[in-house]
């Protein structure tokens, strides 16, 4: 999302004054419709020096075997993408030094209002309150209708294995559940990777862009992308350069329930024109038959 | 008998379908990557494009023909019913197999019953599936309890159709829709020429087209195969309801393009463009013109626009589900080996399926022993007690 600097003055203030004073309809404004206590990372790209900590710290708590990934896999529910830059740019981390490319993390969004858990037939995947998007493989079909659905092309299929199931990342729901920041959050050593209530992390990103205006991109990628994210991004490079996916503004579920929504009502309107036709035709078919009959 | 002349085709389908059993053992044991060029980035190819997208579609003529008989009491396409109801039951069963082929984890296939996600479209496609398979069960049970001479269990039945071919009628409308309802929720993925939220009723539009058209082709195939012959009265009628149906898909899909101000891209060459042009050049309206001239309403001129109606919504709905997700995904995919195996041996195992329905089941009725419109289809023991129609079927 493109912000003006009043946008950005606005949520950076709204970030100065704490949570207590957005009123909900500012809420709604900036952040879709996070549930309130929804937890979301900002990862600051500029802040990035691809050391790929968060990558181990996901395997080693996921149990994945270790070592490194360039794409995401069933064992790999992130991992760090490097993009080389067309014109050199100071890093803020590395200066001179790693001004030639950029690096960033790349998971599944968890998305606020998910594609792929609207698209979901059984409800294996689900948006939790707290912000997860998570799966449960027993009550799934394998019909990968999800991947089909996402925007980002996050969820991995096991197409080697005769029991698939789907894999993403789940912004360890079962740490938040314990009150813990996701494994990678805490393996950061350079901060950039942010962990908070969604709310909060918006603020934070629109201060950290009005803070160093000469750095930073004036967007926040996920505010509104695919109708917001939990992982939301902040960048010294325009996103288009680092590969990030434009996607649309509405929330996706949006799309296939503009046609779902019209169902009990073709429904009733079909089932009532066949039903009368059936009678009429019969009646005027038997009252022919009784004038015949008659004669 | 005739039928023994087509025994050595019947000999390769077999083969084909035990070809494709060998591919799903191989699916089964080892994972979907095993036969398939499906990826994370492409997850659906030529299953759900062509045995699934494109076996539902010409599964239409089943619920079009019974609307025609049983709620307009249109009696005299009776003769083409228990094709119609058979080639759309054997689709969904077809499309059921090449489901439990393609789903990764198709032990699951029921629980869409118990564990609800009604915002899901796939939901409603799962619940679709399952319950006009039902339907189409109990409508085609009208042709076995006719053979096994369940006189009295027909008649009860009978009375059960008009509102279970209704129920038909529902279910078709809102599957064949929801297959293109599937894709409202790839918006950035499915290229613009055919991404538009009129993709449900374009679906349900053009099968209705693909039903009109199914029918005419599957009545000339089955003129040349089991040499029975139907009144070519009723395919210039057919031919003249396509031709209503086929312009309000035409006008539609201009309607469309239009307001979607998308029709630039007709005229950069892409890959896209010229199968957009492909499908509704050679699949709307070279069968529009041809069924709307008069000189072309013979059977070979029906039966050829016909064969246009049903190669260009297979056409749409490969692109819709196949070619048209290709671009965006930044993949490659042509499908494998194993694929074209697995879904020859589908079309295969149909064409087997039919052939033996036809041998062993009252599938074509006489058109003599067609019944009395004001009857309605009656099926009453003769005054020699053999059935009507059954003179046939020994006579054969």
């Amino acid at each position: 999302m493109r912000l003006t600097r009043r946008e950005l003055i606005k949520l950076a203030a709204a970030g100065g004054l704490g949570v207590t004073v957005l009123s909900p309809r500012q809420a709604a404004a900036s952040a879709a419709a996070a549930a309130p206590q929804a937890m979301a990372v900002l990862v600051d790209v500029a802040r990035c020096i691809g050391c790929r900590l968060c990558e181990g710290a996901c395997k080693a708590y996921h149990g994945f075997p270790a070592g490194e990934s360039d794409d995401l896999a069933p064992k790999a529910w992130t991992y760090v993408r490097f993009r080389a830059l067309r014109t050199r740019r100071s890093h803020l981390n590395l200066g001179d030094g790693g001004a030639d490319r950029r690096s960033y993390k790349v998971q599944c969004f968890n998305c606020v209002e998910p594609a792929c858990a609207s698209a979901c037939p059984v409800a294996a995947l689900r948006k939790t309150p707290d912000g997860p998007v998570t799966y449960d493989p027993y009550r799934c079909l394998g019909c990968r209708y999800c991947q089909l659905a996402c925007p980002f092309q996050i969820p991995r299929f096991e197409w080697h294995s005769p029991l698939p199931v789907i894999t993403k990342c789940n912004l360890c729901a079962e740490r938040l559940a314990k009150g813990k920041k996701p494994a990678c959050v805490e393996a950061c050593p350079v901060q950039a990777l942010q962990f908070g209530p969604r709310d909060q992390i918006l603020a934070a990103a629109a201060s950290r862009i009005a803070d160093n205006p000469e750095r930073y991109v004036p967007a926040i990628y996920g505010v509104e992308e695919a109708g917001g994210t939990s992982w939301l991004y902040v960048s010294d490079v325009p996103f288009e350069e680092l590969g990030f996916p434009v996607v649309v503004r509405e929330p996706l579920p949006a799309y296939t329930w503009r046609a779902l929504g019209k169902i009990p009502g073709v429904v009733v309107a079909l089932g009532a024109t066949l039903t009368a036709v059936e009678a009429i035709v019969r009646r005027r078919m038997e009252m022919q038959r009784e004038e015949r009959e008659r004669r | 008998m005739t039928l023994l002349r087509v025994r050595p085709g019947r000999a390769l389908l077999w083969l084909l379908v035990a070809a494709a059993a060998v591919t799903a053992a191989v699916r089964y044991a080892w994972g979907l990557g095993a036969v398939t060029n499906l990826s994370d980035r492409f997850p659906w190819g030529l299953w759900i494009g062509f045995d699934l997208m494109s076996g539902i579609a010409l599964a239409a003529g089943g619920f079009t023909i019974a609307a025609a008989v049983h709620v307009f009491k249109l009696h005299r396409y009776h003769g083409l019913l228990r094709p119609a109801v058979l080639t759309g039951f054997l689709g969904y069963l077809l499309a059921i197999t090449a489901l439990l082929v393609d789903l990764g984890r198709p032990w699951n296939i029921w629980h869409p019953f118990v564990m609800w996600n009604p915002r899901s479209v796939m939901f409603e496609v799962a619940w679709c599936v399952i319950l006009y398979s039902g339907v189409l069960a109990l409508e085609f049970g009208q042709v076995v309890l006719q053979r096994l001479r369940q006189w009295t269990l027909l008649r009860l039945t009978r009375l059960a159709l008009p509102p279970l071919v209704i129920a038909g009628v529902l279910l078709s409308t809102l599957h064949q829709s929801s297959l293109g309802s599937l894709f409202l929720i790839v918006p950035g993925k499915l290229h613009p020429l055919w991404y538009t939220p009129l993709l449900p009723v374009l679906f349900f539009v053009s099968a209705v087209a693909v039903g009109l058209g199914m029918v005419t082709v599957e009545a000339t195939l089955a003129e040349r195969t089991f040499r029975h012959r139907f009144n070519v009265h009723l395919f210039t009628d057919l031919g003249r309801a396509a031709v209503v149906v086929l312009s309000l898909y035409l006008g539609l899909k201009i309607i469309d393009l239009t307001v979607r101000g998308v029709w630039p891209l007709l005229l950069s060459t892409t890959m896209e463009s010229v199968l957009f042009m492909v499908e509704v050049g050679l699949g709307v309206i070279l069968p529009l013109v041809l069924l709307a001239t008069p000189a072309v309403r013979s059977r070979r001129g029906l039966g050829a626009a016909s064969w246009l109606i049903v190669s260009g919504v297979v056409l749409n709905r490969i692109n819709v589900a196949v070619t048209g997700m290709v671009r965006s995904s930044q993949a490659t995919y042509v499908p494998a080996a194993g694929e074209f195996l697995i879904t020859a041996g589908i079309v295969a195992a149909g064409l087997l399926a039919y052939t033996y329905a036809v041998q062993y089941l009252p599938v074509f009725e006489h058109e003599s022993s067609a019944p009395v419109p004001e009857e309605g289809p009656a099926i009453r023991p003769q005054p020699d007690g053999s059935p009507r129609g059954e003179a046939l079927l020994s006579g054969r």
